[in-house]
C-alpha cells in the first residue's frame, strides 16, 4: 500500500491534480463573479408581478402592495425584540422585502413584512405600475383621466387605452423638449458665455473699442431675441404637456392625482404576456444604456458614464501609445546599454506598481493646479477666476491615466523590439538602409503587436481604475457630455461621469439604498461588458497586424 | 581528403564540372590577373574591447571573380567579409585600423557614407534572412529605400533580380505571397535576389549554403557561377569543397592571420605554406 502510495508520487500525478485543480478554481471564481452579477443586475429590468396582501387584522394597514424583492428567514427573537408577536415555538419567520412605491404618500418605497401578518394573497389584473420622473414607481389602480381640469366621461376599462394614447402624446412634446432645452437653449447659452468671455478679454487687454462693444451688444440682443421665442415654443409645449392628469388609487383607497407630464411609463405586469414582458425588459435595458441618470442617479441610464468611461479610454490611448512606444524605442534602440539604461529600466517598472491614488494626488497637483492654472492664467483670463482647465476634468483624467499606465506600453513595447531578430535588422543595413529607415520599414511594423499587447494591458488597466479620476475629473453627475454640438465640439476641460465611480456613487451615496442595489450590479456588468468590448477590439487589430507580420510575435 | 570527396562532390554537382568549367578557355569573364582590384585590403587590424580578431590582413580581390575566404572556425574569416560593407561598424566594441579600398576609396574614410557604401557592397548571410513581407517587397526594398518610385521601374527590376538569381520561374505566380511561406534554399536565393536588385558591385556571400541541404546548396553553387559575370564575389565558407568548385581566389586565414592568398587551383594543388597544406589536407580545422 505504502508503496503503491510512492509510487502515486513519484509518477507525478498528485502535481498535475494540484495545478488543474488551481486552473478549476479560477475557471469557477471568474464565472461565478460573472454570475452573481449577471443574475443581479439582468433581473432587475423584469418586469415582476405586483402582489396584493391582505393583512391580518391590528397592522396599520388593511391591504399592501409591492414587488417582492427579497425574502429571508429572520430568527423569531429578533422578531420578538422588535416587538412582533411570534407564536411560541416557531424558531424562524419568512420574511418579504416588498417594494411598494409611492414615496409620495407612504415616505419610503420598500418595506419588510412577514408571513405572520398576511390573511390572504392576491394578484389583481387592473394593477398599474407607473415609473414617474419623481418620487419613485407608483403601484395602484387607474380610476380616470382629467384633460384640460375637465374628466373624461369614460367607462374604467378604457381609461387605460385612453391613457397609453396621451403617453405617446407626452412623450413626443417631452423630446421636442428636451430638443429645445438640450441642443437649442443650450447652444444660445454657450454662445452667450463665449460673447460674454470676448468682451472680457478685450477689456482686459484694455482694446475694447465702441465698435466691437456694440458688435457683442447686437451679437447678444440677436441670441437673447432668439432666446425669448426659443422660450415661448418651449413654454406652450410645456403647458400641452401638463394638459393630461391621470386619477389613480392607491391600495389604501387614497385618491391621488398623477400629472401625465411626470409620467415615464405605464405597464400592468399581472395582464402581460411573455412577448410583452420581454419587450419591456428590452425597452429598459436600452434605456439604462442610453439614456441619463434620474432621482440621484438611482433610475434611469447610464449613458453619460459609458460615454465618458469610453472617451477617457480613448483619449488615453491616444496619449500613452505614442509616448510609450517612442520611449520604448529610444530605450531599447538607441540609449547606450549600460547602468543608466538599465536604472531608468528599474525605475519604468516599478511605476506600475506605484499606488493609482498617488497618480490621482499627482494629477491634481501638477496637471490641475499648476498646468491647468498656468493655461487659465496665460490663455483663459477672461473667464477668471472662474477656471476653465485649473479645475479637474476629461484632460487631466486622460493625462494622469496615460502616466499611469505609460510604464506598462514601455515594457511591452521594448519587449517587441527586443524580440526582433538580428539577422532581419542586418539584412536591411546591408541593402543601404540607414538606422531610421530600418527601424520605420522594418522593426517598428514587426514590433506593432507587442505595441497592441502594451496598449491592451494599459486599456484594461485604465478602464477600471477609479481611484485618481476622483481627485481628477469625475463627478456624480455631469450636466453635460465632454463632446457636443457646440463648436470645438470636443470639450476636455469638462467634468465626466464614470461607470467605475458610478457604482461607488450609486452603491454608497445614494438616499435609496435598496432601489440602487440592483443598478450596482448591472452598472458593475456593464462595465465588465465594455472592457472586455474595448479588449476585444484591440486584439482583434493585433490578431490582424500578427497575421501580416507573422514574422514577429507579440 | 579532397581527392577522396571527388565521388561525392560529383553526386552533389549533378556531373556539372566546375573544375573543366574554370578552365581559363571556357571562362571568358574572368578578369586577366593584370586588371586592377577590386577591393584592397591594406594593413587591416581589428579589435574586439581588447581581443585582436584581426592582424595586419593585406589581400586583394579581382573584379568580377570569386574569392573565397577558408579557415576554421573563430578565424576571422566573417569578420574580415563584414568589414567591406563595415557591417562591423553597428558593434560597439570594435575598433578598426588600417584600409579597405574600394575602386582606389578608403571605405573607411569619414567622408564615405555607410549607406551609399552598402548599396555598392550587398550581402548575404548565413542564415536566410527574408522580410515579413511579400515576395515582392523583399526585392523591391533596397530600391524603395533609395527612393524609386516608379511602379514599372521597380516592377522590372523585382523581374530581373529573381531572374538573376534563379527564381523567377518558381515564383512568378505568387509574389505577392509572403516571403516567409518560400523554402529555406528559395529564401536564400530571394535574399540574394533582394540583394542584386539593387545591382552593388560587389556581393558578399557569408557561408551562405550552411544552413541549407545539398539541393539547394548545389543550386546556390549553380547561381554563384552565374553571377560571376556581372559582379565581384567574396565568399564565406567553412566547405573546402565548395571553395574548390566555385571561387577564382582563395584565402586561407587561422587565428585571424592571412596565412596564404592566391588563385583556387594554385593553393589547393600546391599550397606554398604547411598550414595551408595541413588544413586542406585534414589535418587540422
Amino acid at each position: 500500500m505504502n508503496s503503491r502510495f510512492q509510487h502515486w508520487l513519484g509518477s507525478g500525478d498528485p502535481w498535475i491534480w494540484i495545478n488543474a485543480g488551481a486552473v478549476s478554481f479560477s475557471l469557477i471564481m471568474v464565472f461565478g463573479l460573472l454570475g452573481l452579477i449577471g443574475a443581479h443586475g439582468l433581473g432587475h429590468f423584469w418586469p415582476s408581478e405586483v402582489v396584493q396582501f391582505k393583512l391580518v387584522e391590528g397592522q396599520d394597514e388593511a391591504f399592501i402592495l409591492g414587488e417582492v424583492v427579497d425574502q429571508e428567514l429572520a430568527s423569531a427573537a429578533r422578531l420578538r425584540s422588535l416587538g412582533t408577536k411570534v407564536p411560541q415555538g416557531q424558531e424562524f419567520v419568512q420574511r418579504l422585502l416588498l417594494k411598494i412605491g409611492n414615496r409620495d404618500v407612504f415616505g419610503l418605497d420598500f418595506k419588510w413584512i412577514n408571513e405572520l401578518v398576511i390573511e390572504q394573497t392576491a394578484r389583481p389584473e387592473s394593477v398599474i405600475v407607473l415609473e414617474r420622473e419623481e418620487w419613485g414607481n407608483f403601484y395602484g389602480f387607474a380610476t380616470g383621466i382629467i384633460e384640460a381640469e375637465k374628466q373624461l366621461s369614460i367607462a374604467p376599462e378604457q381609461v387605460w387605452t385612453e391613457l397609453s394614447v396621451r403617453l405617446e402624446r407626452r412623450h413626443e412634446l417631452q423630446s421636442q423638449i428636451k430638443k429645445i432645452e438640450k441642443s437649442e437653449i443650450g447652444g444660445i447659452n454657450f454662445q452667450l458665455e463665449r460673447l460674454r468671455l470676448r468682451k472680457r478679454s478685450l477689456e482686459l487687454k484694455n482694446a475694447l473699442t465702441a465698435n466691437a462693444g456694440a458688435e457683442i451688444e447686437a451679437r447678444e440682443q440677436q441670441l437673447q431675441a432668439e432666446y425669448e421665442t426659443l422660450n415661448a415654443e418651449l413654454s406652450r409645449l410645456y403647458q400641452e404637456q401638463a394638459r393630461d392628469v391621470l386619477l389613480a388609487k392607491t391600495v389604501g383607497g387614497d385618491e391621488v392625482r398623477l400629472p401625465l407630464a411626470q409620467l415615464v411609463r405605464a405597464y400592468r405586469p399581472n395582464q402581460m404576456s411573455v412577448g410583452e414582458k420581454i419587450a419591456y425588459y428590452l425597452a429598459k435595458l436600452i434605456e439604462f444604456v442610453s439614456t441619463e441618470p434620474r432621482e440621484a442617479n438611482t433610475e434611469g441610464g447610464v449613458f453619460p458614464a459609458i460615454f465618458g468611461t469610453v472617451m477617457m479610454v480613448l483619449i488615453m490611448s491616444l496619449f500613452v501609445a505614442p509616448f510609450g512606444v517612442v520611449a520604448a524605442i529610444y530605450l531599447r534602440e538607441y540609449a547606450r546599454q549600460g547602468p543608466v539604461t538599465r536604472t531608468i529600466r528599474i525605475a519604468v517598472n516599478n511605476l506600475a506598481g506605484v499606488p493609482s491614488v498617488v497618480y490621482g494626488v499627482f494629477g491634481l497637483g501638477f496637471f490641475v493646479y499648476f498646468l491647468g492654472g498656468s493655461i487659465d492664467r496665460l490663455f483663459y483670463a477672461a473667464a477668471l477666476p472662474a477656471p476653465t482647465f485649473g479645475t479637474p476634468g476629461m484632460l487631466w483624467s486622460s493625462l494622469t491615466l496615460a502616466i499611469l499606465t505609460v510604464p506598462v506600453v514601455i515594457v511591452a513595447t521594448e519587449e517587441g523590439l527586443a524580440r526582433i531578430p538580428r539577422a532581419i535588422r542586418d539584412g536591411s543595413l546591408a541593402l543601404g538602409a540607414t538606422k531610421a529607415e530600418t527601424l520605420w520599414r522594418i522593426v517598428l511594423p514587426m514590433a506593432t503587436p507587442a505595441m497592441m499587447t502594451g496598449l491592451i494591458l494599459a486599456v484594461a488597466r485604465a478602464a477600471g481604475e477609479v481611484a485618481p479620476l476622483m481627485m481628477v475629473g469625475v463627478v456624480k453627475l455631469a450636466p453635460s457630455l465632454p463632446l457636443d454640438g457646440n463648436a470645438p465640439f470636443l470639450h476636455l476641460d469638462r467634468k465626466f461621469m464614470h461607470l467605475g465611480f458610478h457604482i461607488y456613487d450609486v452603491g454608497f451615496q445614494s438616499p435609496n439604498v435598496e432601489a440602487a442595489r440592483p443598478l450596482v450590479y448591472a452598472t458593475a456588468l456593464l462595465l465588465i461588458v465594455i472592457i472586455v468590448a474595448l479588449n476585444l477590439a484591440a486584439i482583434m487589430i493585433r490578431n490582424r497586424l500578427r497575421e501580416k507580420y507573422s514574422g514577429g510575435e507579440g | 581528403m579532397v581527392e577522396q570527396d571527388e565521388p561525392n562532390q560529383e553526386s552533389l554537382t549533378h556531373g556539372v564540372d566546375f573544375d573543366a568549367l574554370r578552365d581559363g578557355s571556357e571562362q571568358p569573364d574572368t578578369v586577366a590577373d593584370d586588371s586592377p582590384p577590386c577591393l584592397e585590403v591594406e594593413g587591416l587590424n581589428l579589435h574586439y574591447d581588447e581581443k585582436q580578431a584581426l592582424n595586419d590582413i593585406n589581400l586583394y580581390v579581382k573584379e568580377k571573380a570569386v574569392t573565397a575566404f577558408i579557415g576554421p572556425s573563430g578565424c576571422g574569416k566573417s569578420t574580415l567579409l563584414r568589414c567591406f560593407n563595415r557591417m562591423n561598424d553597428v558593434l560597439d566594441n570594435v575598433t578598426i585600423a588600417g584600409q579597405i579600398r574600394l575602386h582606389g576609396q578608403n571605405i573607411y574614410d569619414p567622408a564615405v557614407s555607410v549607406a551609399s557604401l552598402r548599396r555598392r557592397v550587398g550581402m548575404v548571410f548565413q542564415k536566410p534572412n527574408p522580410f515579413p513581407k511579400s515576395i515582392y517587397e523583399n526585392v523591391a526594398y533596397g530600391l524603395r529605400i533609395q527612393g524609386v518610385k516608379s511602379r514599372r521601374q521597380i516592377d522590372k527590376s523585382v523581374e530581373k533580380a529573381l531572374r538573376g538569381a534563379a527564381l523567377w520561374e518558381e515564383v512568378k505566380d505568387r509574389v505577392q505571397d509572403s516571403a516567409l511561406g518560400l523554402s529555406g534554399g528559395q529564401q536564400q536565393r530571394l535574399v540574394i535576389a533582394r540583394a542584386i536588385a539593387i545591382e552593388p558591385q560587389v556581393l558578399l556571400l557569408d557561408e551562405p549554403a550552411s544552413a541549407l541541404d545539398p539541393i539547394s546548396t548545389l543550386k546556390i553553387e549553380e547561381l554563384i557561377y552565374e553571377l560571376k559575370r556581372d559582379y565581384t564575389i567574396v565568399i564565406v565558407t567553412h566547405n573546402m569543397q565548395q571553395a574548390a568548385r566555385v571561387s577564382d581566389y582563395t584565402a586561407f586565414m587561422y587565428m585571424g592571420d592571412l596565412i596564404e592568398f592566391g588563385e583556387t587551383k594554385q593553393l589547393f594543388t600546391t599550397p606554398t605554406e604547411k598550414q595551408t597544406e595541413d588544413y586542406i589536407t585534414g589535418r587540422y580545422g
